[in-house]
């Protein structure tokens, strides 16, 4: 799950990360309000405020999503400008994502920039921390082009959090003295967040020193680990319906994962490899998966229902391919759970069905004798075949 | 011979008074693995559908001889039983639970870093010696005895592999699903280093997904290693960034862990790939038929 910036640094606050006081706002007039309160007076030089877009995407700053603001009254402006717009970046995709809030957030007097993060390393099997003094950078593009200038500190659970971890990593970005223990204190607070609210990834980019010796998180890039909400339950105050899909919602509400694509075929699959197995032998034959769904393995003749429900629901779906493996589950109740929805829903769209495993043989004979027009197939290519032909002939 | 599992292994059910617990473990009795019990922490000394109940790994193991389990406990408790089976002493651990935190699996990995016990998931189908041995989910009349080793990320997709080979009349030595998840206990090179080793695997489907360099790192050691012809498969080449598609692991982050990048690396190390799910059965018949 991923957390916006603002609800992020509650969190890190609550863990003693030095962070900016900021407000949330949703319209340029409260963005106007926040840049008083945080000090700033029209006409006067009072210092600087920062608005940023609100969104589960990095690259905010290059794609015009946050602005350096003097007074009240520009606050507001580049509030006007910022919320509405449509922000692109490379973590966005092409389609961009809307801007709906802004966070406003003191100015600080930078010394230096540093980037920091904590990862849950795959390849290692423990908490990972990775530093540079690119700060500010995307991580990706450092460590494309200059990998030396990246530090990976893999800190293990036996040896758990340890000052060295913090004098290896302040002496890779160039920090001395007392600063040093400084750092070190910050650093504590981040690992201590990330164990705390089971994150999967903290990224801090850009942290920086100020003028006078402080260390503060300029940005905050949160995201807990979906499996350990059954006891990060706070963590569902921060959910942000602006930034899900509405048919992912109703889908891990029923138990189905499903993820929207831009495509016109529909896919109801069991198993999350076969289901992304299946998006790709569509995009082979050349059609364009409407969607990623993967029931379950144990779904049931309700579940197929909610998911075809679900698939529906995309106004851009011209057909439905439904491709079961059917191991715990049996071909003939998943027939039963198609042939349900599709009178259920008065389906018009063309459906292939293709059946594997236990029961085929009923589930087959359930479906040709339904009296609805639903393709049958035996192997994938065939289906992925069968599917794009009918969707084109529409 | 085959690898992990066969004749020999006995096996109990960690979570076997639950509905899945006690509907695969008759699965796996009927499928004729020696299944001699189970564990339920409060419920030692009944009896469900014929298997003993022990309240702990430790007493079950004492009274059944067992030397693997089955692990059907909810999330929030699995890394508990992972930890407990180990700590008993058993060789072989199957977690099939879905849902894990990646937390609680750091702790677990680490405590298995200085036990000779084998984890195999968690998120998985299990493992199956076809007509001797099936610990886990999978739907054992697909299997078919024979020389082709199969491993692979993905349940479902798994079965389409088993399941194109039997239709081709090819059968399976060991299928073993490793799982879905960011961490696992065993990996790609693990099982890849069994089948090279093992005279009755004569060739290899390995089956990948997008997410990690788990394929990359095992395709690395393919080429310095592995003598038998493979045949590999990555689901989610046309899967978005940053999106995790259904399983844990599955996610492309920071343009890393693409499809296209996982096939590069398999095809530097010689593996027969495949573009298609449709064509895994196929290639392999293909090119150990030309042998």
């Amino acid at each position: 799950m991923n957390l916006h910036e603002y609800q992020g640094k509650i969190i890190l606050k609550g863990y003693g990360v030095p962070v900016l006081p900021g407000f949330l706002a949703y319209t340029p007039r409260e963005a106007q309000k926040a840049a008083v309160n945080l000090g700033l007076v029209n006409g006067k030089s009072t210092g600087v405020c920062v608005v940023k877009a609100q969104v589960h995407a990095g690259g905010r700053g290059k794609a015009g999503g946050v602005k350096l603001a003097k007074s009240p009254d520009e606050a507001f402006s580049y509030a006007k400008s910022i919320i509405g717009m449509n922000l692109v970046s490379p973590q966005t995709g092409p389609e961009g994502v809307l801007v709906k809030k802004v966070y406003v957030e003191g100015g600080a007097n930078i010394k230096h920039e540093y980037y920091l993060s904590l990862i849950v390393d795959r390849q290692r099997g423990c908490i990972s921390a990775i530093a540079s003094k690119e700060g500010g950078m995307e991580i990706e593009e450092v460590a494309e082009h200059s990998p030396e200038k990246i530090l990976t500190l893999p800190i293990t659970l036996e040896s758990g959090f340890q000052e060295y971890h913090s004098r290896l990593v302040a002496k890779f970005l160039g920090i001395e003295g007392p600063l040093v223990s400084k750092f070190s204190k910050v650093f504590k607070s981040l690992y201590n967040a990330f164990k705390g609210t089971d994150c999967d990834l903290l990224e801090i980019n850009p942290l920086i020193q100020t003028a006078d010796g402080e260390f503060i998180c300029l940005d905050a890039k949160m995201s807990i680990d979906d499996n350990a909400l059954f006891r990060q339950r706070q963590a569902f105050n921060f959910l942000d319906y602006d930034e899900i899909d509405e048919r992912e919602i109703r889908a891990s509400e029923v138990g189905i994962n499903y993820v929207a694509l831009d495509g016109n075929i529909g896919c109801m699959v069991n198993g999350a490899g076969l289901a992304m197995a299946t998006m790709d032998i569509v995009k082979q034959a050349g059609g364009e998966p409407a969607n990623f769904l993967d029931v379950g393995g144990g779904a049931t003749k309700e579940q197929v229902t909610e998911a075809f429900k679900l698939i529906l629901k995309d106004a851009a779906v011209k057909g439905v391919f439904v491709n079961i493996f059917g191991g715990i589950m049996k071909c003939d109740v998943i027939a039963s759970g198609v042939i349900e929805a599709c009178k259920e829903l008065k389906l018009e769209v063309p459906v292939v069905c293709r059946l594997q495993g236990t029961n085929v043989e009923l589930g087959k004979k359930l479906l040709s004798e339904s009296g609805l027009k639903i393709i049958p197939a035996d192997d994938m290519d065939e289906a992925a075949d069968a599917i794009v032909k009918a969707v084109r002939g529409k | 011979m085959s690898v992990l599992v066969g004749k020999n292994t006995k096996v109990i059910t960690q979570g076997i008074t639950g509905k899945s617990g006690l509907f695969h473990s008759k699965g796996c009795r009927d499928y004729g693995t020696k299944l001699v019990g189970g564990v339920t922490p409060g419920k030692g000394g009944t009896e469900i559908e014929g298997f003993p109940v022990f309240d702990s790994v430790k007493e079950a193991i004492k009274e059944t001889g067992a030397n693997s389990s089955m692990i059907f406990v909810p999330p929030p408790y699995a890394a508990d039983s992972i930890i407990e089976a180990a700590d008993a002493g058993l060789e072989l651990i199957v977690c099939i639970t879905e849902g894990i935190p990646v937390q609680d699996m750091l702790a677990v990995k680490s405590y298995l870093r200085n036990s000779k016990t084998r984890l195999i998931g968690p998120n998985c189908p299990g493992i199956i010696t076809p007509d001797e041995c099936k610990i886990g989910i999978m739907p054992g009349h697909i299997h078919l005895k024979g020389n082709v080793g199969v491993v692979s990320r993905s349940g479902t997709l798994t079965y389409e592999a088993v399941g194109q080979l039997t239709k081709l009349g090819i059968g399976q030595s060991t299928c073993i699903g490793i799982g879905g998840d960011p961490l696992n206990g065993t990996n790609f090179i693990d099982c890849l280093s069994l089948f090279n080793d093992d005279p009755e695997t004569h060739s290899i489907i390995m089956i990948g997904e997008i997410g990690g360099n788990a394929e990359e790192e095992a395709s690395e050691w393919i080429k310095q290693n592995c003598k038998k012809p493979i045949v590999g498969f990555i689901a989610g080449a046309t899967a978005p960034t940053g999106r995790r598609m259904g399983h844990a692991g599955a996610i492309i982050s920071g343009g890393k862990g693409t499809a296209a990048d996982k096939y590069k690396a398999m095809e530097a190390a010689g593996i027969h790939t495949v573009s298609s799910p449709a064509d895994m059965g196929r290639k392999l018949a293909e090119i150990t038929s030309k042998k």
